[in-house]
């Protein structure tokens, strides 16, 4: 990124900070969190203490940073080198994110950027410039996108409450910054465990390694295989509807799984992860040293706020969670695409100097696709 | 301390409380090896050993009089005093395995008990106080918290046991009483074997050599042998063939290849020209690296991640040979 482009991003990003310190606080126990943050163009600074919202909105003046972390883990000393930390428990975490969910991208809300010439395309196999195969796919506003990550979110809370144990209270979701949502399950009784526990938590969520017994298939007796209830709890109940549809074709749709023997069940279970599994990335809730980024930060990859969902139905991030003012500014812009911005219609845009109110500038900026030169 | 019943000290010997009732008792490890009736409990103590060694399980009377609780629990007391004067750890290993199956199988039963609540509560009680694990009997099942569960079964390799692989409801797991048994199996295994570990080691005394010294010759025969084949598994051929290809192998593959030949005692400068051929190659980033992840530069080193992290992570290629193994550093290991 340019040097003009990082000094706008960090003018805008510590407004942002100075005008919102009430939505920026340090979590629980801070003493015992360790805290990151990076700036733009830089590399991560990690193992950092903070007491108090104070000693935040101070790092936030002075550093400018491009984003900010904050780990789920408390340690006894968070600000030694990772094998001194001592660590004592984590929050449970899950991150949902766009990127996850869908099986192609659509013309309609992404673009390329090609890494031999870095022209930017409409969504094709190679840049329309130069013929490179070498791309970068960037996605932009996109409704849909937030409806599914919605739904699997949903779908989360669901096996959290009902399967997990754990009090719908206690979970807490915020929309991640760019086009997911990140789900926090501070002090429940899975704080304690470690990393690989939480690999069975996160192959449970998105049903992995399932085999035919659990369901009730007998591997060498199947006409004596006791298939899922519509009405059975857990994945059962799930798997029920994914494999009958209706109540009415249960013992038909029995009869067929049943000569179709072992192997192909287990085949079918393989495929029902990517239908019913639910779609977390694996990597954050199994890591107990993440630093996780921090609520009420902004996310640089889009300009958008990381933020406290109250009400997920009515939640829109395109306007909910975009907090920067709407200054006339000046941005070279190259987005062969139309994007929609607190419910504002932008470009598309063919290599050309325009002015935009600051949050779609700034969006676009951080999304690749601007710049102010 | 669980209140037990004295048959319950047959089942179970090695708590606290079996120990008590022998202190209660006023023997010294003297009498056994010179009062004849005494003397019949260390031949049965022996005999409880050699059961073990063939993976067999000692069959208890349960007849519940004094007399059969003395001999049963004093066997199982002079078992231990022979085992730490033969001190050879082979041996104390097989017996707590047997042990701890044996108890396993009184556990169980008792959890199944329809007719003997005493019992039931008393296994439980157990479980409870040994292994940290809250167990309900809920209709004809038994539910566990899903999170004492996973501590207990993470170690397990068979599918059945993933969380996934089991019924669970508003935070619990259902087991079946051999289930719950099952699950505990190992640490019951190292309770027994640590108990027996920490207990003091006493001077030889008359009358034990004889069967001290069978136990010694009885150990030689458990003295396993390996070789190892220079060949690399799988995963490990794919990811050399993929870097001499000079195709990009990810963080993960770079950091299994190189755990796992740091692990096997190559050195860092036998390891770094591997790593020549990698789109994104860097000398020194490749040192740093690698120095990080053989210890010399940090603080540890780096171990070789285990065949399911490897395939989570889409890098194994198994091939039948992997069958046993569940970490790639085993690959080609076996006895002779």
């Amino acid at each position: 990124m340019n040097e003009k482009d990082v000094m706008l991003l960090e003018d805008t990003f510590k407004k942002f900070y100075f005008e919102h310190f009430d939505l920026l606080h340090v979590p629980e126990s801070p003493k015992l969190r360790e805290f990151g943050f990076q700036k733009f163009n830089g590399g991560m600074n990690r193992h950092i203490t903070l007491k108090s919202d104070k000693e935040l909105h101070l790092l936030l003046m002075q550093n400018k940073p491009s984003d900010v972390y904050c780990s789920n883990a408390c340690y006894r000393f968070p600000n030694l080198p990772m094998t001194e930390k001592d660590w004592l428990n984590a929050d449970l975490i899950f991150d949902i994110d766009a990127k996850d969910l869908r099986k192609t991208h659509s013309v309609n809300n992404s673009v390329i950027k090609c890494s031999d010439c870095n022209q930017i395309s409409s969504l094709s196999d190679s840049c329309h410039n130069c013929e490179s195969t070498k791309l970068a796919v960037i996605t932009l506003t996109c409704s849909d996108c937030i409806k599914s990550t919605k739904d699997e979110v949903k779908k989360l809370n669901q096996i959290l409450t009902d399967d997990l144990g754990i009090n719908p209270q206690s979970i807490e979701i915020f929309f991640s910054g760019n086009e997911g949502f990140h789900i926090y399950v501070p002090k429940s009784e899975y704080q304690e465990i470690g990393s690989k526990e939480r690999a069975e938590i996160s192959d449970y969520i998105m049903f992995r390694g399932a085999i035919p017994e659990t369901f009730g298939f007998k591997k060498f007796n199947s006409n004596k295989s006791s298939l899922p209830k519509f009405e059975d709890d857990g994945w059962n109940g799930k798997l029920a509807k994914q494999l009958y549809g209706t109540k009415s074709n249960r013992s038909k749709s029995i009869q067929k799984i049943i000569s179709g023997g072992y192997s192909l069940f287990q085949k079918r279970l393989e495929q029902f992860r990517d239908t019913i599994g639910i779609k977390i990335d694996p990597n954050v809730t199994n890591d107990i040293h993440r630093i996780f980024r921090l609520p009420g930060s902004i996310n640089s990859k889009s300009g958008l706020t990381k933020i406290f969902v109250e009400n997920l139905e009515k939640f829109d991030p395109y306007v909910d969670a975009c907090f920067i003012d709407d200054e006339e500014t000046n941005v070279k812009a190259n987005c062969p695409i139309k994007f929609s911005l607190k419910n504002k219609k932008f470009g598309p845009y063919k290599n050309e100097i325009v002015s935009l109110p600051k949050f779609a500038a700034i969006y676009m900026i951080c999304k690749g696709i601007a710049s102010t030169t | 301390m669980v209140n037990l019943g004295s048959d319950e000290i047959i089942k179970y010997p090695f708590l606290d409380e079996a120990g008590k009732y022998l202190s209660d008792k006023g023997f010294s490890l003297e009498d056994f090896a010179l009062n004849s009736d005494l003397k019949k409990i260390v031949e049965n103590a022996f005999e409880r050993i050699t059961i073990s060694l063939d993976g067999h399980i000692y069959k208890s009377d349960l007849t519940s009089n004094t007399a059969s609780t003395t001999t049963e629990t004093f066997s199982f007391l002079i078992a231990v005093i022979l085992l730490k004067l033969a001190g050879m750890n082979t041996l104390t290993r097989r017996f707590s395995l047997a042990e701890a199956r044996r108890a396993e199988k009184f556990l169980e039963k008792d959890l199944k008990n329809q007719h003997d609540d005493k019992s039931r509560k008393i296994s439980l009680e157990i479980l409870q106080e040994l292994f940290s694990v809250t167990i309900q009997k809920e209709d004809e099942y038994f539910t566990i918290p899903i999170v004492d569960y996973l501590k207990h079964s993470i170690n397990f390799h068979e599918r059945e046991w993933k969380l996934i692989n089991r019924k669970i409801t508003n935070g619990k797991v259902q087991l079946t009483s051999h289930e719950t048994v099952r699950l505990v199996r190992k640490e019951l295994d190292r309770y027994i074997f640590s108990k027996i570990n920490s207990s003091s080691s006493p001077e030889m005394i008359q009358g034990f050599e004889p069967y001290v010294t069978k136990l010694k010759l009885l150990a030689k025969k458990f003295e396993v042998k390996t070789v190892e084949s220079t060949e690399y598994p799988p995963c490990i051929k794919h990811a050399i063939e993929v870097l001499e290809k000079g195709e990009n192998l990810s963080h993960s593959g770079r950091f299994l290849l190189a755990t796992f030949l740091l692990n096997k005692g190559q050195t860092v400068e036998q390891i770094a020209p591997l790593f020549k051929n990698a789109p994104d190659y860097n000398a020194k980033v490749t040192f740093y690296q690698l120095n990080q992840l053989s210890g010399t530069s940090g603080t540890v080193q780096y171990k070789c991640p285990s065949c399911e992290k490897v395939k989570s992570q889409n890098l194994c290629f198994p091939i039948p040979e992997c069958d046993p193994i569940i970490n790639p550093i085993q690959f080609g290991r076996k006895r002779v």
